[in-house]
């Protein structure tokens, strides 16, 4: 039973995330380093990025980003690096070329169809009468206190 | 002789089935002929319906609690040494099992509605519920043809192979049962809608049956979802609580349309206005509860908490959604014309405030489902095989809430019908200012310069503030008598104070989101034992390692502990799991919590040279995005608690105006 147990954990043992040995020394590279690694994806995970998984390629990756850092790279490069390398399934951010353009335009494109929409319906929804009746003036909901006090 | 009791679940789960076939068509046909007995037949088949229901899903748990390993479900998902909450929990922490929880469910809604709706036109009750036995017609042939529970193995093993070990957790383990609470919540919504459409009448009387529903489901989808992002905050690792991930999305775009249908329905009920567009939300909101259980459960879009999948139950899932979404829309195409609206009101007018509600809500849940199948269009369409990830999200979602805060004490102090945006901003204008106070205080005080503190310390006092700043002034504080005050807060309706409870919650959880990405901390080092380091104001020892023997697993544990100006805080045992039934690792982290911050220590592999990988994060007012959802849902409650609600006070309305005597 121990054995097993000492097989297993040497089997599937979690790299936990950002390992100890892989931190700069240089905190301000370092921290460029853990903003880089959360916009790239861990490829052989789900929906990860590699900052924050545990799988073996993501440690490569992390060590990757933090040699081009060391080498003088500047942010766009090392990602530009491994975008050349792993291609653009990598980018947790895609990039607004080509067809994402209509990615990055939905947001503000179904805002303004919906605000235009909602404009006219409440154009329509005023016109539908002539003037409606304001709520209650500040006299008149004191006088309508005192009616129903009374 | 227990051994049986799995082809009675079976047996009981086929006659519920053919139960729901003749609750779909029978009171169907009679809504449509007028033949009373054919309505009426919708209430014992509804009953009938659930009671067989409860009868399976009793038979999948006993399998499961006497861990009778003919069933093969019981010895993929179950072991005879789990504890017996994980036993329990095991039935629905699969695939098949939580389908027999989500028809179940199903049921218990349409019963609810059958028992209590005593009050509702027989015709409109009728058609609800024939429609809400469809949509169970299809879950169950779903069950029984591709995803049977009561499966049986021709040789039994002597143990099974175990719950996956991150389910063995109190927190996922009551996760499922209050998201399906919410999405299928929403099926009661669905059909109300699509009877109101066969009957070509929308009213206010329909508004305030469908809210309850609607607001029922909500709150469960926004427990479901908070007990979720909890689980993953302590039991991943690193304390993360969202990841925009597919199968969160999948859960989060019907609460945000729910939330939407809420409002609408508000002024349907008020104003008889709003009234095809809050049908057609009504149908979207199950909309995207049936594409959450696709994305969920077919594998179409990978994701890292998705179950086991299978194309086959992908295509049947595609074509349910597909058959209702489809059969709703073109029911809504063809009649929604004939739902004239009533009310009339100003550009500046809660009304207003409501529409701008709904179009922020449901153009953000739109983004959501846009980036969330993006990956899937893009290489389909594209042939571009990309990624759409929290950084994605984080950019295009963030923007909606913002906004959303930012007109949404204005709106909820808005008169209906017509308001004068000076008064209404009288009680608001202090209130706006020690909001932008506050947050130029955080702008100030905070070494860092990101907007994001400053952003959502302002926004969170505006919404908290805003919400006192509503009950202030229906208390009419500083105009009458003390006294007087807290006899108008007592006698307010409870939906009023749902209202303020809830939006302050929302602005509650919005401070926790944005001061903990903010104002994190985080420590990655070797420790040895003995060792001490700072992290932020604290020294964290750690003082030693022991090996643990748990029920079903072996622990790796550390015991660290806290100081603060040398004063002891708090010890905390981070440990390292392993199930050898399952083969699988697993980290506890962890925490210490408090309303100010949370320490949160794991504790990773032995290193080389000695010591072990520690991790150490103090994370500010973590707790207050939860306490915030609480609190939403707490709100949510009062407002379903409302007398105008009550089935009773209802039911008694109805039988005055049925009975002999005329109305007004």
């Amino acid at each position: 039973m121990k054995r097993l147990v000492l097989i297993l954990m040497l089997l599937a043992s979690p790299v936990l995330a950002v390992q100890p040995d892989e931190v700069l020394d240089d905190p301000a590279l370092e921290e460029r380093a853990r903003d880089i690694s959360a916009e790239l994806r861990c490829l052989v995970c789900r929906n990860e990025s590699i900052d924050e998984s545990n799988a073996e390629l993501a440690r490569d990756l992390r060590l990757l980003v933090r040699e081009r850092l060391v080498a003088g790279d500047s942010n766009a490069e090392v990602i530009d690096y491994v975008v050349d390398r792993y291609g653009e399934y990598v980018l947790l951010n895609p990039r607004a070329t080509g067809a994402n353009i209509l990615l990055y335009a939905a947001g503000p494109a179904m805002l303004l169809v919906a605000l235009g929409i909602g404009g006219v319906y409440l154009r329509r929804r005023r016109q539908a009468t002539e003037s409606p009746a304001e709520a209650l003036s500040e006299d008149e909901r004191t006088r309508l206190e005192e009616i129903m006090k009374s | 002789m227990g051994r049986m009791v799995a082809e009675l679940g079976h047996f009981a789960l086929i006659v519920a089935a053919l139960i729901a076939v003749v609750q779909a068509v029978v009171p169907m046909i009679g809504a449509h002929k007028r033949w009373y007995g054919w309505m009426e037949l919708a209430v014992p088949a509804a009953s009938a319906q659930f009671f067989l229901t409860l009868i399976s899903f009793g038979a999948l748990t006993w399998a499961f609690v006497t861990s009778d390993f003919s069933v093969q479900l019981v010895v993929t998902n179950s072991h005879s040494a789990k504890p017996m909450l994980y036993k329990i929990t095991g039935v629905w922490g699969n695939h098949e099992g939580s389908m027999l929880l989500w028809v179940l469910i199903l049921a218990l809604f349409g019963a609810m509605a059958a028992w209590f709706g005593g009050n509702l036109p027989p015709q409109l009750k009728a058609r609800a519920l024939s429609v809400q036995a469809l949509i169970a017609v299809a879950f169950f042939a779903f069950i029984i043809f591709t995803s049977n529970p009561f499966l049986r193995t021709a040789m039994p093993p002597m143990d099974g192979q175990d719950l996956n070990p991150l389910l063995q957790d109190p927190g996922l383990a009551f996760h499922p049962p209050f998201l399906y609470l919410g999405y299928v919540g929403l099926s009661m919504s669905f059909s109300f809608a699509v009877a109101a459409l066969i009957e070509g009448r929308v009213d206010a009387a329909w508004a305030r049956w469908v809210r309850p529903w609607t607001l029922a489901a909500w709150v469960f989808l926004t427990i479901g979802i908070a007990l979720g992002s909890w689980w993953a905050y302590y039991e991943l690792g690193w304390g993360g609580f969202w990841f925009w991930d597919p199968v969160e999305n999948a859960s989060f775009m019907p609460w945000l349309i729910a939330a939407a249908l809420l409002h609408s329905a508000i002024v349907v009920e008020k104003r008889e206005s709003l009234k095809s567009w809050t049908i057609l939300l009504a149908i979207l909101a199950f909309g995207f509860s049936l594409i959450g259980a696709f994305i969920v459960r077919s594998g179409i879009i990978t994701s890292v908490h998705a179950f086991a999948n299978d194309p086959t139950r992908g295509v049947y899932l595609l074509g349910i959604t597909a058959f209702f979404m489809g059969g709703a829309l073109t029911l809504f195409a063809a009649r929604a014309g004939a739902m004239e609206a009533k009310g009339v009101f100003s550009t500046v007018s809660r009304e207003s405030a409501l529409v701008l509600n709904n179009i922020l809500l449901s153009v953000s849940a739109l983004v959501v489902f846009f980036g969330t199948i993006w990956p899937l269009v893009a290489e389909m369409a594209f042939d571009r095989k990309l990624s759409v990830g929290a950084p994605f999200f984080n950019m295009a979602f963030t923007p909606f809430m913002v906004a959303l805060a930012m007109v949404l004490p204005i709106g909820a102090m808005m008169p209906w019908k017509r308001g004068r945006f000076d008064r209404v901003m009288r009680p608001l204008w202090g209130v706006m200012a020690l909001s932008v106070a506050l947050g130029a205080l955080v702008w100030t005080l905070q070494t860092g310069k990101s907007a994001l503190a400053p952003v959502g310390v302002a926004l969170a006092a505006w919404l908290v503030l805003g919400a006192g700043a509503d009950l202030w002034q229906r208390a009419r504080a500083g105009h009458v008598p003390a006294r007087e005050s807290l006899r108008r807060l007592v006698r307010l309706p409870r939906a009023d104070w749902g209202k303020s409870i809830a939006h302050a919650g929302l602005g509650i959880t919005m401070f926790g989101v944005a001061t903990l990405m903010a104002w994190e901390v985080e420590d990655i080092r070797v420790a040895r034992e003995g060792d001490t380091f700072e992290v932020g104001n604290y020294a964290i020892t750690f003082d030693r390692v022991e090996e643990v023997q748990g029920p079903n697993y072996l622990s790796t544990m550390g015991f660290f502990t806290a100081r603060r100006d040398g004063e002891a805080v708090a010890t905390l045992t981070p440990e390292k799991r392993i199930y050898p039934v399952a083969g699988m690792p697993t980290t506890e982290a962890a925490i210490h919590q408090s309303l100010a911050r949370d320490l949160y220590v794991v504790i990773g592999d032995p290193q080389d040279g000695g010591g072990y990988a520690v991790r150490t994060y103090i994370k500010p007012f973590a707790n207050w995005i939860w306490l915030g959802s609480i609190i939403m849902a707490i709100g949510g409650f009062f407002s379903l608690s409302d007398r105008r609600y009550r089935v009773a006070a209802g039911a008694r309305k109805a039988t005055s105006a049925n009975g002999a005597v005329p109305a007004e």
